[in-house]
């Protein structure tokens, strides 16, 4: 059987393991590319940078990301992708990111890496303190307004839709009405 | 975007104005060019810059910053004076017959200014039409009455003579004239245009009237719904369209379901004021399906926790009349009103107007929680330029998350798509999907509620969150359940009529999801989180991970490829590319086809049987577009003014300089202290220059994360000022040079370039410049900050701070988007004068 590496992706839904054997790549020049995803798992994606939608293919193996490259089979970029797209990979390979949860005190004068539990702890302890001072059941003209007026949220368009949906259900469940984001901007 | 990208191929004329797709949309250009390589279409570009796509199109135009409506207006009266419109699109899918009150008056008869201004507001009361018997709008389908719409747009218009709109643009009129010909040569039946904008268009305080003039241009040329037509919003976030779509702004909940008032007490009153009806008897008025989705969103935030009235009675309501918008926000923070503050997934220290004053005012607020991939300006704020962290109280958390590889989860393109993405990898380190987190604090706040009590408790304890499981200390979100979610099920068994077909009944069953928002239900049966995307979640699993190929119109609509909102639509308000009688206004580009029973081709809009009168843009109650607007704050008809900041001293159109419906800060009891503008009556001589800001294809946003990455921080390394030779010439700059670029709030170093692609203008009769600066910059990357021990430094280091802090705290009548496209400036060469 011949399937083209496109024909394979397709074939196998989302996430196929390719491995150089037993596929049959007729160009020569796909060669050297083949070696850099070999025995790897490709999954695709979608750009998160501008909002044209271009898909992905993201190659790992081993746990880490080998490669990144532009998705032939998506209607919109047949492949391309330009010098944001392009350079995905390097927001999964980063020595950059930040890995642990940072706090700063007040009025101190560096970072401290924290635990989880203990960050979201304290950060709960502060809505609720946040909320309870500032909620308002009723307005000046004593009409119901049930809002928490002492804290504003801005994002995120860097959210997946299902993130957006459950922020704003988190945030107008605290009561928040300073709800805003980048499509404001 | 009403069509989407692919549909570009289909254009004969495409218009790039308020937007640099080749830069910013790189990957679009390859549907523009195919357009050009196989059907022969036009590039227009018009920009004050000679931009990369200006570079690729056939006719370019420049125009100074803010004068966008001055130009489309002169296009309107081209196109009326020409007789080029479309004629019968016009007469029957637009409101273009309707009778206006007599009362009205326009701004060539009244200063500059609509009817009814008092205080910078208007009372719409003359802005209404005149209506008959059973309260059905007059009309006069001749177009020949004196107060129809087409004779008053044709009035109003009459004003934007070639000469006039070339001394406010600064457009040589020979040009101005090739690309009015050239883009009006679209109003034929069988040719199709398409207008292409961004923040261009939406930074101004007319941001709203531009794209208005522009809708007002495709509707005369009966260029909305058909296939290489529409008005195309290209949005610059991946999903900046669906994280609107639910709602993450003050003024709407999911799925354009406006946010509730304090003088809307019970879900009755707010479906009364919120229900569109209609006299119009053939109009459809989709809205008045409205409390279904209410009723259904409310299920999705409660579910049967609370009744619907106390689901609607618990959620948080607005004053009537209040902005709480972006702008608000960071005034009121600067005023000490919030103790807590969110930013996720933004860095407001830089994408905010006016910088200084977001970052003076993260120091007013007792906490901060800020999540992101890397470092930043906003989470890092209380070490930044000019901040001294023992002064500043604000306790701050800088939380990680993952990347949109190392997670699962979906997001909309521009075109409305919603494609779905795969987790590739894990998160770096300890980084934790969004989903997570957010989902662990309020399990967290709601754990301290049931344990200590508080006001209105019940709100947050009775919220549904049925998206996971906890998976040893964590809980672990599952994106698949949120996206059933949004797409809505049934909370009970139930019989239901079939909702284009009477007298047929589907019976479901508690659980099944619901096929599409025509079954949604306003008696509390169907939960729904964002009624737009129901249909998506189905039988046949979730339509977003689809990968079909096929291509039945060969328009390039691909509907199995993903899934798009409404129902899997390409091209909204299609029901306007057939004739009354169904007939494809172009057969050779047919989006919809009647074959006698039924419509073939894309999913139909509004199209009702062939010959049966209905109007096809259902999503007005009329069922009719609107050349005439009374819907917004600033006016029916869009009218040129000057930006708030600008180098003329008049607004050569009429006396009224500015749009008298913005919000200005600088008004005593309205904003703060620093909220100043220059050049508002009249010219500063200390800010002389236009400048606009701009991005390049290297970076995204305010760069946080493309400065993190060494292959792009090394194409584009930092600030620069673009500016014309003249200009580097009087003021003895070169390129290279390092040189400060200062506006009335802020001052930011950049190098400079100096080419050609900026030319001067003649504003009748000045000599004005433009300079344009990229808003991708921040202190965090820099090499010259301060690194304290424990810091990871960029590998690749980038120069400059944001362009924000240069730009104005003045909004959009309409919208509140800052006015980050022409404000004033002065550039000197570093150290010297």
């Amino acid at each position: 059987m011949n399937v083209s590496r496109r024909g394979f992706l397709k074939l196998s839904g989302a996430v196929a393991a390719v491995s150089g054997l037993g596929i049959s790549l007729t160009p020569v020049s796909a060669h050297a590319k083949e070696l850099k995803i070999k025995y790897a798992k490709e999954t695709t994606t979608v750009c998160p940078y501008c909002s044209v939608g271009c898909s992905i293919i993201v190659s790992v193996r081993d746990g880490k990301v080998v490669n990144t490259e532009g998705d032939p089979d998506s209607p919109i970029n047949r492949g391309s992708l330009c010098s944001k797209g392009g350079s995905i990979y390097q927001m999964a390979v980063n020595e950059n990111r930040l890995g642990k949860p940072l706090y700063r005190a007040p009025f101190a004068t560096a970072w401290k890496e924290v635990e989880w539990e203990w960050a979201l702890e304290k950060i709960a302890e502060n809505v609720k303190k946040s909320r309870d001072a500032s909620f308002k059941q009723t307005n000046a003209k004593g009409e119901l307004v049930n809002r928490t007026e002492g804290i504003a949220s801005v994002g995120s368009a860097a959210m997946d839709l299902e993130e957006c949906f459950t922020y704003q259900k988190f945030l107008r469940g605290l009561g928040l009405v300073y709800i805003e984001h980048q499509a404001r901007i | 975007m009403t069509n989407h990208w692919v549909d570009f191929k289909n254009s004969d004329v495409i218009l790039i104005m308020g937007s640099n797709p080749a830069s910013n949309h790189p990957v679009s250009f390859k549907w523009i060019q195919e357009a050009v390589d196989k059907r022969g279409a036009k590039i227009i570009c018009v920009d004050p810059r000679f931009t990369q796509s200006a570079s690729k199109s056939h006719l370019y135009a420049p125009l100074r910053s803010g004068t966008d409506i001055a130009f489309l207006g002169g296009m309107i009266k081209y196109i009326l004076d020409n007789n080029l419109y479309f004629e019968e699109y016009v007469k029957h899918y637009t409101n273009a017959s309707f009778l206006v009150n007599p009362e009205f008056k326009m701004p060539g008869q009244n200063k500059g200014v609509f009817s009814g201004l008092t205080d910078g507001k208007y009372d719409k009361g003359t802005w209404s039409y005149q209506t008959g018997a059973g309260g059905v709008i007059l009309k006069d389908k001749s177009l020949k009455d004196p107060n129809c719409v087409f004779q008053l747009l044709k009035k109003h218009y009459s004003r934007y003579t070639p000469e006039l709109v070339t001394k406010i643009t600064g457009t040589p009129t020979d040009k101005l004239l090739e690309v009015y010909k050239l883009y009006a040569s679209t109003g034929k039946p069988d040719k199709a245009g398409v207008e292409l904008y961004a923040m261009g268009w939406t930074q101004h305080t007319v941001g709203v009237q531009n794209i208005r003039t522009m809708c007002i241009i495709q509707l005369l040329l009966g260029n909305m719904g058909i296939a290489g037509g529409g008005v195309a919003a290209m949005r610059g976030e991946g999903n900046v369209q669906g994280s609107t779509d639910h709602g993450l702004l003050f003024h709407i909940w999911p799925g354009y379901l406006g946010t509730p008032v304090a003088s809307w007490p019970t879900l009755k009153v707010y479906n009364e004021k919120n229900t569109p009806t209609t006299k119009e008897k053939d109009s459809l008025n989709w809205w008045k399906n409205k409390p279904k989705y209410v009723a259904s969103f409310l299920r999705s935030m409660y579910g049967k926790n609370l009744t619907l009235d106390e689901a609607y009675a618990a959620m948080p309501k607005l004053d009537d009349g209040v902005n709480y918008s972006w702008l608000t926000i960071f005034d009121q923070m600067y005023k000490g009103k919030f103790t807590g503050f969110f930013a996720w997934g933004m860095n407001p220290a830089c994408s905010g107007a006016h910088s200084n004053k977001v970052r003076q005012a993260l120091a007013k607020v007792d906490w901060m929680v800020n999540v992101n991939l890397f470092d930043n300006e906003t989470g890092s704020f209380w070490r930044g330029p000019g901040m001294d962290p023992t002064k500043i109280k604000t306790e701050v958390f800088m939380l990680p998350c993952a990347s949109s590889i190392e997670k699962e989860g979906s997001i909309a393109n521009s075109g409305r798509l919603m494609q779905w993405r795969y987790k590739a990898v894990n998160p770096v380190g300890d980084a934790l999907p969004d989903g997570d987190i957010m989902s662990e604090i309020l399990f967290k706040v709601q754990d301290l509620y049931e344990k200590k009590g508080g006001p209105h408790k019940e709100a947050l304890t009775k919220l549904t969150w049925p998206y996971g499981k906890m998976v040893g200390k964590h809980y672990h979100y599952d994106p698949r359940k949120v996206a059933a979610e949004i797409n809505g099920f049934f909370l009970e068994d139930k019989k239901v009529e079939n909702p284009t077909k009477k007298g047929e009944f589907k019976e479901f069953k508690k659980g099944d999801p619901v096929p599409t928002f025509a079954w949604l239900q306003d008696d509390g049966s169907t939960s729904s989180g964002c009624w737009v995307y129901c249909g998506s979640v189905g039988e046949k699993g979730n339509l977003a991970m689809r990968r079909g190929q096929a291509d039945p119109t060969g328009l390039g609509l691909y509907p199995e490829w993903c899934w798009s909102w409404p129902v899997n639509r390409r091209i909204i308000y299609n029901g306007a590319s057939v004739d009354l009688n169904g007939k494809p206004w172009d057969p050779t580009r047919a989006v919809i086809t009647w074959n006698g029973e039924k419509w073939t081709g894309d999913v139909p809009d509004g199209a009702g049987d062939p010959g049966k009168g209905r109007p096809p843009f259902i999503m007005k109650s009329d069922g009719v577009a609107s050349l005439y607007g009374p819907g917004l704050a600033d006016g029916p008809f869009p009218e040129h003014y000057e930006p708030l900041e600008c180098p003329v001293e008049k607004n050569l159109l009429s006396p009224q300089k500015n749009n008298p419906a913005i919000k200005r800060f600088d008004k005593k009891g309205v904003g703060s202290d620093l909220d100043v503008y220059a050049s508002v009556t009249s010219c500063d001589p200390r800010f002389p220059f236009i400048c606009s800001t701009y991005r390049v294809s290297e970076h995204w946003q305010t760069g946080v994360l493309t400065r993190w990455c060494p292959w792009l921080a090394e194409m584009q390394p930092g600030m620069f000022v673009e500016m014309s030779e003249e200009l580097a010439r009087d003021k003895g700059i070169q390129s290279g040079d390092k040189c400060i670029v200062k506006s009335a709030r802020g001052e930011v170093e950049c190098s400079a370039i100096v080419t050609p692609r900026f030319k001067p203008f003649n504003i009748d009769g000045n000599t004005i410049h433009e300079v344009g600066i990229p808003w991708h910059f921040g202190w965090i990357t820099t090499k010259d900050r301060t690194y304290n021990p424990g810091d990871k430094k960029a590998e690749v280091f980038t120069h400059g701070d944001a362009a924000n802090l240069l730009v104005p705290t003045i909004g959009d009548a309409n919208t509140m988007i800052p006015e980050s496209k022409a404000f004033m400036v002065n550039v000197v060469k570093k150290g010297g004068r």
